[in-house]
């Protein structure tokens, strides 16, 4: 009997699950159908103050669309879920769908169209019902031959171009120009002449960047001037490159050197030669060389990243001379650290000239200290007139894309 | 490419992608000259006996490896990339992590208060270096904001003026070079 009681239990536990889920589904169904209620049979506001205008300053075959969010695009509200911007050539032809963007956005860029070719738009708010802003246009797009938004730096590189011509000009007409001692370059002298008493090579890299860098262009010029004097204190110089191009050029520029201190013999084309292109590879071919070589004298100027303390400190424990100079602001510290003396910044730049002491190339590091002089006018206005909230003139110097 | 940045026209942005194009073929044949190079340096090197020409023999013989292995194909189950996972990556993770004893033993030398203006160092230095990690402002709370003040103002301005002069070192090398005032990277001038 209690197994019919049992039985009897199961089967009206089933017979009331039935009539409940489907309790639930018409609730569920009325919910969703009161939940839109009382505008669900009324589509959004539509967006208005729709814009569309070809974008600036750029290469064309690109238009830009602005609006208004619709009045129904607000947190609370009624919910619009988002935007489709569409698209026709003719007012009254078929517009297509071009993009769509999210609720609370309200511009969009059209990429896919043809310069010289007229478009028209329009925006449709859109929930479960949407609704369509007034039609724009017709918008044409082309490329611009300005960019408008870098004048500031059209300004400042004509200025400075002017300043260096000037400089560079008055040093050839015989001014004499004074430019301050660099302690790192003055070295070099000294660095060389301790590898030919010591009778060991001078190691110098070129730092791990591309020719197109121009802290690498930077470390040629210097190689030049170093190569001269190494091939006039008859020592050898050792020059493992991390890139072929740049292995290449640095070839060509120490064989010169070599030809312009009258020592075209003393050039061994074996002693510039690719090593890797692997950063670390690098790093491990260059601590090697430093250690079974002994060099007693190290230069790093170029472009470092994260194996410039490997380098520096692997030189540092071999007892070598360590020049180092970079504009890699993070590697500074390391090389300030690990070398003897580190070229800073600016100075790295300044080196070749400072080393060659050729007028017109001292003219143009002149050019650079007015310039920075000409900065720090610009930040200590920009300071003083922002601490007065006039914010015009910080928003002169904004520079877009 | 200094012109390409003034002008956004379609015109300009074509030429500069077709110098780039250049110098990606350029590039790719100079990669021949590099290799090149490396072959004639170690093959000397075994030749000469010189110090270390252990290395120059596992050099070469690396290259020929992966020369080989490269050819046979570059997917992810091919003893090339085999090589490179278990071999190269590893050995470069070693050179890499070589880096925390010698950023140890620069920071020793770097941190020795033996004047005054290196005890601000070492004084910065201890406050930054609390300042950010958890534990520095459970011991001290101030420390967090005086950290971020090191960071956030002497540090940033000396970061900056540094970088500004780098900008115009960088245009002043850039402006001799187009004008022809410095020719010595080319191998002329004096």
């Amino acid at each position: 009997m209690n197994k019919k009681l049992q039985t009897r239990d199961k089967g009206c536990l089933r017979w009331w699950i039935l009539p409940l889920a489907a309790l639930i589904f018409l609730l569920a169904l009325g919910g969703g159908v009161w939940a839109q209620s009382p505008g669900d049979t009324l589509p959004p506001s539509p967006p208005s103050g729709v814009t569309a205008f070809d974008t600036p300053n750029d290469a064309g075959r690109n238009i830009t669309i602005d609006w208004q969010l619709s009045p129904d695009d607000v947190r609370g509200g009624k919910t619009v879920k988002g935007y489709d911007i569409l698209r026709s050539e003719s007012q009254e032809g078929e517009f297509e769908v071009v993009g769509s963007v999210v609720a609370g956005i309200s511009t969009f860029q059209d990429d896919k169209v043809d310069n010289h070719k007229g478009y028209f738009y329009k925006v449709k708010a859109k929930d479960h019902l949407f609704s369509e802003s007034e039609i724009v246009g017709p918008v044409e797009t082309s490329g611009q031959w300005y960019n408008t938004n870098r004048t500031v730096v059209l300004i400042f590189v004509v200025l400075f171009t002017t300043l260096v011509i000037y400089f560079v000009s008055s040093a050839k007409k015989g001014k004499k120009l004074y430019v301050r001692p660099i302690p790192g370059m003055d070295a070099v002298d000294e660095a060389v002449g301790r590898a030919t008493e010591m009778g060991r090579p001078i190691l110098y890299i070129l730092g791990l960047s591309t020719i197109s860098d121009v802290a690498t262009i930077a470390s040629l010029t210097i190689l030049g001037r170093v190569a001269k004097k190494v091939a006039e204190f008859q020592s050898k110089l050792i020059v493992p490159c991390y890139d072929p191009i740049v292995m290449t050029v640095a070839q060509e520029v120490v064989k010169n050197a070599y030809l312009d201190a009258g020592r075209p013999d003393a050039y061994d084309e074996s002693n510039i030669w690719f090593l890797s292109q692997s950063q670390f590879a690098y790093a491990a071919g260059v601590n090697g060389i430093m250690l079974r070589e002994r060099t007693a004298t190290n230069f790093y100027l170029g472009m470092f990243y994260a194996e410039s303390l490997i380098l520096a400190e692997t030189g540092n424990i071999a007892g070598s001379i360590q020049i180092a100079g970079t504009d890699a602001v993070v590697q500074l510290p390391f090389f300030i650290t690990s070398c003897d003396y580190t070229l800073i910044g600016e100075e790295f730049y300044a080196a070749s000239a400072y080393l060659s002491r050729e007028p017109k190339l001292l003219g143009s590091i002149k050019a650079q200290d007015w310039g920075k002089l000409g900065l720090i006018t610009l930040i200590i206005l920009g300071g003083f007139f922002a601490s007065l909230h006039i914010d015009a003139f910080v928003n002169l110097f904004t520079v877009g894309h | 490419m200094a012109i390409q940045f003034f002008i956004p026209h379609q015109i300009s942005l074509e030429v500069y992608r077709g110098a780039l194009d250049w110098l990606m073929i350029i590039a790719g044949f100079t990669m021949v000259l590099g290799i090149g190079s490396l072959i004639i340096h170690h093959t000397n090197k075994l030749k000469h006996q010189g110090e270390g020409w252990g290395y120059s023999v596992v050099t070469l013989l690396g290259l020929v490896v992966m020369a080989i292995a490269g050819v046979r194909g570059m997917g992810i189950d091919t003893p090339f990339m085999q090589i490179f996972i278990y071999a190269q990556n590893p050995i470069q993770a070693t050179m890499f992590s070589l880096l925390a004893f010698f950023i140890a033993s620069a920071a020793y030398r770097a941190f020795r208060a033996r004047s005054f203006v290196a005890t601000l160092l070492l004084l910065a230095a201890i406050i930054v270096m609390i300042g950010r990690v958890p534990i520095g402002a459970k011991i001290w709370p101030p420390i967090r904001d005086i950290s971020n003040w090191l960071l956030d103002y002497p540090n940033m301005v000396a970061k900056r003026a540094i970088v500004l002069g780098v900008g115009l070192g960088m245009i002043s090398t850039a402006l001799k070079i187009i004008l022809g005032i410095e020719r010595s990277y080319l191998g002329g001038g004096k």
